[in-house]
């Protein structure tokens, strides 16, 4: 090889660590929530004075204890068994069982003792009916932005894309007022319906049927096709795409919500996932690693979500950057 | 004669408007369909978007009373500014910007330059393993920060014992717990930003890097000389919407310090909160939203015009 070439290995290799140390920087955290909502709970086996509560220990555990101690005890057992010793057996295998129970403790306090399920539920329903709805009504008012001539187009769409860069806190108390008014307060409806009035999608739904062909509409038209069927045939399988990208980002949008969950929603059994979740770290009962378990079960979905529709994200997000 | 010529252009004039209200009428009727379409998204726009609007900026003048406001005028303009916890708060959120969004757009900026050259495969993996952790709620990222961030079994003290540092109470002190929380922001990786620098990258005209190459330039030149260059229209988007989203910042706050210890990490948004919905003054709240709206769009003027014409 060349010396040119073994430079540019090296190069390589050193991008390579450098991109590898940082992305293990960021996933870090992460790993925090899973690894402390498994962590062992005051827990004592035959070779410890007292029991020790590994969530909180100093120096801090860095991995689930029970793991490496269940494969102790499971060893031990076998030793045990070997030696014809039973008793001694029992007494490990029972050690298993605790180290698996105590691991997994957060998960059984969390459905039992508190609101979680439905919390999870509630989010849920709420990021999908908005999704829904959100994409529906966007495509709607996009086509017609993007394609038919009526007086106070111009207007009209001026007027919902110079909203877009508001942000939501400025108009939080006015919003707020409009919800009481409404009878809404304290209500799911009180997420979705000030949601729906969200610039985005508009301005993302035009922006990609002005680039589909009039004759298509057209023929359409020519065949005797009503507007609201070439609506459904025409427009909505074309638009497919960017349907997509503002079903993903809706759907987050509404899942991470926090700020205006908290304001609106006062009965426990209506909360979102994040704003329950802050109701448990306020409470000041749960230790950090219930805490953290209820970290784990709201951050889980958003995961699998991300890795199952990447694709879009990275396509959302290209498309926001190119606009300017 | 004269007064005659004068009412009857009034005639032609009024029966012209007239015929044109009736042929934009006549226009609106033939297009009915397209309002029947655009009818949902208006009434909610108008409803939790447009009246809301216009009712933050009537608000801001008013002292809000459930049995019937009353005008101040610029009461509560003056009332927001002279008070502390407004005024640092405003200090609090500046510096936290002015910290924070150079940090994401240069982080971005230096990931996605690393990532670039590396193939398909190698890309996606890092921009899905450094936006994975931007997809999760800030309220689950701030939980598990504050828990790192403990005295006593914080895993932050931990690392820093490795170098002999003695444990800091990060949150706890009213001089590290600004810092702290800029910290975090700074560790959390521009997943968004490195995606939207890695698209604008490969769009760049290879044919520039070409003949850059041809003309001896090496890796780092052709970096600064053509790929930052090309991309100043991403870094101005980056940069204002970075700016916007660090003015908002909130859900650090009430999850981690609650704007503790003292006045330490108030924030704007923090602010209106409490003045909104912990002692119902909404109608100093609506002009601290007000004010921080003309802050953010002063902000975003700036940067767009010194970043548009300086090269």
């Amino acid at each position: 090889m060349k010396p040119k070439q073994v430079n540019q290995k090296v190069g390589k290799m050193l991008i390579y660590i450098t991109l590898i140390f940082m992305a293990i920087v960021s996933l870090l955290p992460l790993y925090w929530v899973f690894a402390t909502s498994l962590q062992l709970p005051s827990y004592q086996n035959e070779t410890m004075e007292e029991p020790v509560n590994y969530v909180e220990s100093t120096p801090p555990k860095l991995y689930p204890v029970g793991v490496k101690e269940y494969f102790h005890q499971w060893q031990k057992r076998e030793a045990a068994e070997d030696a014809g010793n039973d008793t001694q057996a029992a007494y490990h295998d029972e050690k298993m069982d605790e180290v698996v129970t105590k691991t997994f403790e957060g998960f059984v306090i969390l459905f039992e003792r508190t609101n979680i399920m439905k919390w999870l539920l509630n989010s849920l329903y709420i990021s999908i009916v908005t999704t829904v709805a959100i994409v529906l009504i966007d495509t709607m008012s996009g086509y017609v932005l993007a394609k038919k001539k009526f007086p106070g187009k111009m207007i009209i769409f001026w007027a919902i894309i110079s909203t877009m860069m508001i942000p939501e806190q400025v108009t939080l108390v006015p919003t707020f007022m409009m919800v009481q008014k409404l009878q809404l307060f304290d209500t799911h409806w009180a997420l979705i319906f000030p949601s729906l009035a969200l610039a985005f999608g508009v301005f993302l739904m035009r922006q990609f049927l002005l680039a589909i062909p009039d004759e298509l509409i057209e023929a359409a038209k020519i065949d005797g096709a009503s507007e609201w069927k070439i609506f459904w045939t025409v427009i909505v399988p074309l638009a497919k795409p960017a349907m997509a990208v503002l079903s993903i980002f809706t759907f987050v949008l509404m899942w991470n919500s926090f700020l205006w969950p908290i304001i609106v929603l006062n009965d426990e059994n209506l909360l979102t996932l994040p704003a329950g979740l802050k109701t448990l770290q306020d409470a000041n009962l749960a230790s950090f690693k219930l805490l953290m378990t209820g970290a784990t079960v709201a951050a889980i979905p958003m995961i699998v979500f991300f890795l199952l529709f990447q694709r879009y994200f990275v396509k959302g997000l290209s498309m926001g950057g190119v606009k300017q | 004669m004269e007064t005659n010529t004068v009412t009857e252009r009034k005639v032609q004039q009024r029966s012209t408007t007239k015929s044109k209200t009736k042929k934009v009428l006549k226009e609106m009727y033939k297009n009915k369909v397209a309002y029947l379409f655009l009818m949902p998204k208006l009434l909610f726009f108008f409803l939790f978007m447009l009246v809301p609007i216009v009712w933050a900026f009537i608000l801001s003048f008013q002292e809000f009373n459930i049995m019937g406001s009353t005008w101040i005028g610029f009461d509560n303009y003056i009332t927001a500014f002279q008070s502390k916890v407004f005024k640092v708060s405003l200090w609090n959120t500046f510096l936290y910007t002015v910290v924070t969004v150079p940090a994401f757009v240069i982080t971005a900026l230096i990931i996605a330059s690393l990532v670039q050259p590396l193939g398909k495969l190698s890309q996606s993996f890092f921009r899905a393993a450094f936006y994975l952790p931007t997809v999760t709620s800030m309220v689950i990222i701030a939980m598990v920060w504050r828990w790192m961030y403990n005295y006593r079994f914080g895993i932050f003290n931990y690392i820093i014992g490795w170098f002999g540092f003695e444990p800091v109470n990060w949150l706890g002190q009213s001089d590290s717990a600004l810092p702290a929380l800029m910290i975090m922001s700074i560790l959390i990786p521009p997943g968004a930003g490195i995606i939207i620098y890695l698209a604008a990258m490969n769009d760049i005209d290879q044919s520039l890097y070409e003949a850059a190459r041809i003309d001896g330039a090496n890796a780092f030149q052709r970096w600064l000389r053509i790929t930052i260059p090309m991309l100043k229209p991403t870094t101005l988007y980056l940069v204002i919407l970075s700016t916007i989203g660090s003015f908002q910042v909130f859900t650090q706050i009430i999850m981690m310090t609650g704007g503790g210890p003292g006045n330490a990490t108030e924030t704007i948004v923090h602010v209106i909160y409490k003045t909104a919905f912990r002692d119902f003054k909404f109608g100093l709240a609506s002009a601290q939203s007000v004010i921080l709206f003309f802050i953010i769009m002063i902000f975003a003027i700036f940067q767009y015009r010194t970043l548009r014409d300086h090269h």
